[in-house]
């Protein structure tokens, strides 16, 4: 029987460009590069030792976006994913988290699937809680935060480090997996898998196909409101000494003068 | 009056940091109830109610140690239900650490009600609890509220001071049904991390932190013991922790934990943006670097351009004949 994988991935703007926000207070797009998020590429690179160690498996790679999240798609497919679904709609402009993780669970679902593997946080919104809310939404267990996995025989094991201890999970498939960037090393695609990526099918779905009414998603539909978006004013130039001999001292001198001392 | 429920963190009824915090900013916006799960859960109540807890509601059962999170969403919901019966509940507020977030995600999706994440500050507004969040590596400071239901707030460690308030806390007993989907994921074992005696990072007022200029494992022990003389939490970047020096655990970064104490003292670490997503929202920023041009001198209250090996050291030196 085959095993089947939905890997969601996000299109993020590149961390080290200048990201802005737009007048709507949504994340402006336009001016900064975008690409896959560095931490979904931990869970491509799961899903793929996983799909190797099974008899059987199929890899989809998923993600919500604009047209340009296309390029975060063929990323994974060029890593060894073998296809991809973009749900792509005008009215998903401007969505949070929940009108984001109704859309993937719904997608999902129309997939199918036994095993739904995600990054631990985007590297934009960064809150970290869609895995959580996708295995409520979806009644699966949430088997999350794992920096090893494995898949044996219908049950998924994994070990989620915490602050205060290591524990290891087990759960009984289907269920949710989210990695973390000490699972392992993210591959990165090979020629022949750059050009294989080419001709593997991307679908694309819109809110219809989902039956997801317009006013569950976007800004309208976000349970959630940005009121206001500043810069942080740029910190007043600090102190800058050379050590010729005395720096710790006079950093100390500074640390008591600032009562830390 | 308003109430506000208040999730509680703690060890065997020793109650962490972060939660007394959460009270104080709980007490801006309601009257905090507060829900404290597992064994120790009644201990907890003398010291919330020194914080301003008006009542404590306890809930003890196998459950919330052999599974993962989901039965400790099924006591939060039963709280929020038995708050919402009994009076007007105006924001639930949760500690932003890994688990507390799943926590508070999957009420938010129960209960139909929007989820902010990782608050650093809480005022009553006219529209609900407004939450002030860091964006993009904290160059953006965001004020958002919450449009649909009851607001679920995560908050982050250090963002309002520890204040006594004493209040009633009164101790009642919550009843909980697990759901189906309780036991869904099995802790089949626990390995508990071996303590260093140091602060908890993310809760640590003072963070001394090494990075890719630290050169090996056997020398990260100038940066502890900077931290020692400072009582402060020990850090490291990616390029550390990726090099095997420092464990993960401890990465201050976008894919490590996100600090805000009153100090961060960096050492050897040029400041990448996905460094500074983690540490930029520290009251005082030092940094000490060989290459004058490294990033992390924008940042900086007072940054020393020097050794490492010598500066380091000579500061520890200087702080213990200090404090004598």
């Amino acid at each position: 029987m085959s095993l089947r994988i939905v890997v969601c991935v996000k299109y993020v703007p590149d961390a080290t460009g200048d990201r802005q926000f737009t007048e709507d207070l949504t994340v402006n797009r336009d001016d900064v590069d975008g690409l896959l998020s560095e931490l979904d590429e931990y869970a491509v690179e799961q899903a793929l030792q996983i799909a190797d160690e099974a008899d059987d498996a199929e890899i989809t790679v998923l993600t919500v976006g604009p047209e340009d999240a296309k390029d975060a798609l063929r990323k994974a497919l060029s890593m060894g994913a073998d296809k991809a679904i973009h749900v792509e709609d005008d009215d998903l402009h401007g969505s949070d988290v929940m009108g984001t993780s109704l859309v993937l669970a719904k997608a999902i679902e129309k997939a199918g699937y036994d095993l739904v593997i995600t990054g631990m946080a985007s590297t934009d919104g960064t809150m970290g809680v869609l895995p959580a809310i996708l295995a409520e939404r979806l009644g699966v267990p949430q088997v999350t935060l794992l920096s090893e996995v494995k898949v044996e025989g219908g049950v998924v094991t994994g070990r989620r480090d915490g602050d205060s201890a290591s524990e290891q999970l087990e759960a009984s498939l289907p269920a949710l997996v989210s990695v973390t960037d000490q699972s392992g090393e993210a591959r990165y695609p090979s020629f022949k898998g750059i050009m294989a990526a080419k001709k593997k099918p991307v679908e694309s779905w819109d809110l219809e196909e989902l039956e997801i009414e317009a006013d569950e998603v976007g800004l309208e539909g976000s349970w959630t409101a940005v009121d206001s978006a500043t810069q942080r004013p740029a910190r007043t130039a600090g102190t800058i000494v050379k050590d010729e001999g005395e720096g710790g001292k006079s950093l100390a001198g500074f640390l008591a003068e600032q009562k830390f001392i | 009056m308003a109430e506000v429920l208040v999730y509680v963190d703690h060890v065997d009824g020793a109650v962490r940091k972060p939660t007394l915090e959460l009270l104080t900013l709980a007490r801006r916006i309601g009257e905090p109830v507060a829900l404290a799960l597992g064994a120790g859960a009644e201990a907890t109540a003398a010291v919330l109610a020194e914080h301003g807890a008006v009542k404590v509601l306890t809930a003890d059962a196998p459950e919330f140690s052999d599974y993962l999170v989901v039965p400790k969403v099924d006591a939060l919901q039963a709280a929020y239900d038995a708050v919402s019966a009994a009076g007007s509940l105006v924001a639930v507020l949760v500690p932003s650490s890994a688990e507390g977030k799943e926590i508070a995600a999957r009420l938010a999706v129960r209960i139909g009600s929007g989820i902010i994440t990782d608050a650093i500050d809480i005022e009553a507004g006219d529209k609900g609890p407004v939450a002030t969040q860091a964006a993009f590596a904290a160059s953006f400071t965001t004020k958002s509220v919450v449009s649909k239901g009851t607001p679920v707030i995560t908050v982050k460690p250090n963002s309002a001071p520890v204040e006594a308030a004493p209040a009633a806390g009164t101790v009642e007993a919550l009843a909980v049904t697990f759901g189906a989907l309780a036991t869904g994921t099995k802790i089949t074992s626990r390995t508990p991390r071996e303590s260093t005696g140091r602060p908890e990072l993310t809760e640590a007022a003072i963070v001394v932190s090494g990075g890719r200029g630290v050169n090996g494992a056997e020398n990260f022990h100038i940066i502890e013991a900077l931290a020692d003389s400072l009582g402060a939490a020990v850090g490291a970047s990616r390029a550390a922790v990726d090099a095997g020096w420092y464990p993960h655990s401890n990465q201050v970064g976008q894919t490590g934990k996100s600090v805000s104490p009153q100090l961060y003292i960096a050492s050897g670490i040029s400041g990448a943006i996905q460094h500074r997503a983690g540490m930029q929202t520290s009251k005082t920023i030092v940094a000490i670097n060989k290459d004058a041009e490294a990033p992390i001198f924008d940042l900086v209250d007072y940054g020393v351009v020097g050794d490492l090996f010598a500066v380091v050291p000579q500061l520890t030196d200087e702080i213990k004949a200090r404090k004598g």
